[in-house]
């Protein structure tokens, strides 16, 4: 199997956290590593236990399978298997899978040689999910309080939860991750039309240079952030988006328990204009 | 040191910004928090409690000691005193309870003559005694004809009244806030924020629409597709400030009601939403036949800004609570209230 021409310097032994050598080889063209083997058993395990769960369900129906948490009585407990205690094994899994996949991007940086962006913008995802089935419930106090595991059932776990506070519009965290949301898609959409721009020339023209693009940019919008700024700008939007949408969510119920619009009440009331 | 008007400037901001990021933080609540989960594990269907709140509210709803009952023995009031039109049937004793227990209820410190006229207890010259003969109708009303929404657990004065002699939370006609014209003269509240829909920025009056006329409230589809259904966003916002409404009312939020995958579907939504339903069809009816029959009674400073009679919904009851005063029944010691009485002969 030919190599990629950056290859070579990528196989290099050494960089591992974990184990030392021990798991320090190649599979054909991946590397695997300690946490590339604790990713496969989490991931399997976990992906055996959905389909145990769906199996003892009471539907095939991809769409409409869903591992549900336990109920709210069982608190910050144990539930039986049958009654969100499989909930609980897959999420002990998927954060296992999650986890251990950030920490092999993290190795794998090492032996690169380059900073550790990859699984920390990795992380911050990791981060929101266990926001979502571990921080939130314990703040509230049972694992009830996660979202089920199915396609259609998270939406609908979604609506409710949003809709326990009223209008999650009025979330200020959630506005926060909303408008970076939209702002990365922003920014992503006007650097890549201007990169695609650039490298497609017209018939009978030459490829254009970083230079031409920073004097795009000045010209229309009077500014050019740069070839590297850029990749950092979307960088902190991406994460921004996904870190306030862990906090808009976790602020919903530990530290806010009616609806958001009545959160204003401090804006409203404000002495100059009250 | 020379300072310029822009390290001044600086300063204030820095200053500003530290109140308004303070006002901000304080605004928010802590753990431990209590719930309530109504439907299959893992669907959402959640009431968040606050137990620090919750306490306040529960003092706050505490229902006050009634007089001991007195025997219906004896002569009738209708046959003892002059005018009595609507609890003739009760005996004396009976009767002054109830005359006695109002005026705890409604008027403590202004006392009997806040209805009567203390040289002559009989005479209609107040208009409150008239409108106090019309509400207990009312009361008797709700408890035997809308048993639907009050269930077993019924009103009484104090449900609304709570020892004053206007109910806090009644509503009127809201014309709105005084705006331009033009561009801004259809906004139907955008960009402010509404008292009665829970301060979101939605139509400031839901209750005109819905609780005095009978406009209807449902906008979803029943199709999955929106074929045929003639509701766009401007409808679906007034619906949704009534329900801002039902939940700032009830101290609840959707979800007590309805299973948001489906908000129509009555298959999906809790046994509550059928109280509410019938409690909607009790609003519109009290209104309609005792409050607004009663403009004409009312001196011009108890009308609303247009001019209209005072009118009642879901709060000028719950106060805050998903069923008045937590459920606790004040009219199983006050069955005079409990449906209309028979009249006595009168004297």
């Amino acid at each position: 199997m030919s190599m990629l021409s950056f290859e070579p310097k990528y196989r290099v032994r050494g960089g591992t956290l974990v184990g030392g050598d021990l798991f320090d080889f190649w599979f054909g063209p991946f590397y695997v590593g300690f946490f590339g083997v604790t990713t496969i058993f989490f991931a399997t395990l976990g992906t055996l236990l959905i389909v145990y769960g769906a199996a003892i369900g009471p539907t095939w129906n991809l769409w409409q399978i869903s591992i549900a948490p336990p109920d709210l009585k069982f608190g910050l407990g144990v539930a039986p298997m049958r009654e969100g205690g499989l909930w609980q094994g897959i999420t002990i899994c998927a954060i296992g899978a999650f986890v251990s996949w950030a920490l092999r991007q993290a190795e794998i940086a090492r032996k690169l040689g380059m900073g550790y962006h990859v699984p920390f913008a990795y992380g911050v995802a990791v981060f929101a999910y266990v926001t979502l089935v571990v921080i939130r419930p314990l703040l509230m106090g049972a694992w009830g309080y996660g979202f089920p595991y199915g396609i259609i059932s998270h939406l609908d776990w979604v609506s409710n939860t949003g809709y326990q506070y009223l209008h999650f519009h009025y979330n200020p965290a959630h506005m926060l991750a909303v408008s970076f949301f939209f702002t990365t898609t922003l920014a992503l959409s006007l650097h890549g039309s201007l990169v695609l721009s650039a490298v497609n020339p017209g018939r009978g023209e030459v490829v254009k240079t970083a230079e031409h693009e920073n004097t795009f940019f000045r010209d229309t919008i009077g500014y050019s952030i740069g070839t590297l700024g850029i990749h950092r700008l979307g960088l902190f939007l991406a994460l921004s988006a996904g870190f306030w949408s862990a906090v808009c969510i976790v602020i919903s119920g530990p530290f806010w328990t009616r609806g958001w619009p009545e959160w204003w009440g401090w804006w409203l009331n404000l002495p100059i204009w009250k | 040191m020379k300072l310029g008007i822009g390290t001044a400037l600086g300063w204030v901001a820095i200053a500003a910004g530290s109140l308004l990021t303070i006002a901000m933080l304080s605004r928010f609540e802590r753990p431990p928090i209590d719930s309530v989960q109504a439907g299959f594990r893992g669907t959402g269907m959640v009431e968040n409690v606050n137990p620090r709140l919750l306490a306040a509210l529960q003092a706050a709803n505490v229902i006050p000691a009634s007089l001991p009952a007195l025997p219906a023995a004896g002569p009738k009031a209708g046959q003892v005193y002059k005018n009595v039109q609507v609890l003739g049937g009760l005996s004396v004793g009976e009767f002054t309870r109830l005359m006695a227990s109002i005026t705890t209820w409604v008027a403590p410190t202004q006392g009997c003559a806040y209805c009567h006229n203390p040289a002559n207890m009989a005479d209609d010259s107040r208009y409150t005694k008239v409108v106090a003969r019309r509400m207990i109708q009312m009361v008797q009303h709700v408890n035997a004809d809308w048993t639907a929404h009050v269930k077993e657990t019924g009103v009484t004065c104090y449900t609304c009244h709570r020892g004053q002699p206007v109910p806090s939370r009644i509503w009127f006609n809201d014309p709105g806030p005084p705006r331009a014209g033009g561009y801004t003269e259809s906004s139907f509240g955008m960009t402010h924020a509404s008292a009665a829909a829970g301060d979101s920025a939605l139509p400031y009056d839901p209750f005109t629409p819905f609780l005095q006329n009978a406009d209807a409230i449902r906008v979803q589809g029943t199709t999955a597709l929106p074929a045929g259904n003639g509701m766009g966003i401007r409808d679906a916002e007034w619906t949704y400030s009534l329900m801002m409404y039902f939940s700032d009312s009830l101290g609840v939020n959707c979800t007590y009601c309805h299973n948001t995958r489906s908000f129509g579907d009555w298959s999906q939504s809790t046994p509550q939403r059928v109280t509410a339903w019938h409690g909607i069809r009790m609003v519109r009816d009290l209104n309609e036949n005792y409050l607004m029959k009663l403009h004409d009674v009312f001196p011009p400073n108890r009308l609303g800004p247009t001019g209209d009679a005072p009118k009642l919904a879901c709060a000028t009851c719950h106060q805050g609570v998903y069923k008045p005063l937590f459920g606790v029944s004040m009219l199983q010691g006050f069955p005079e209230l409990a449906h209309p009485l028979q009249p006595a002969a009168a004297k």
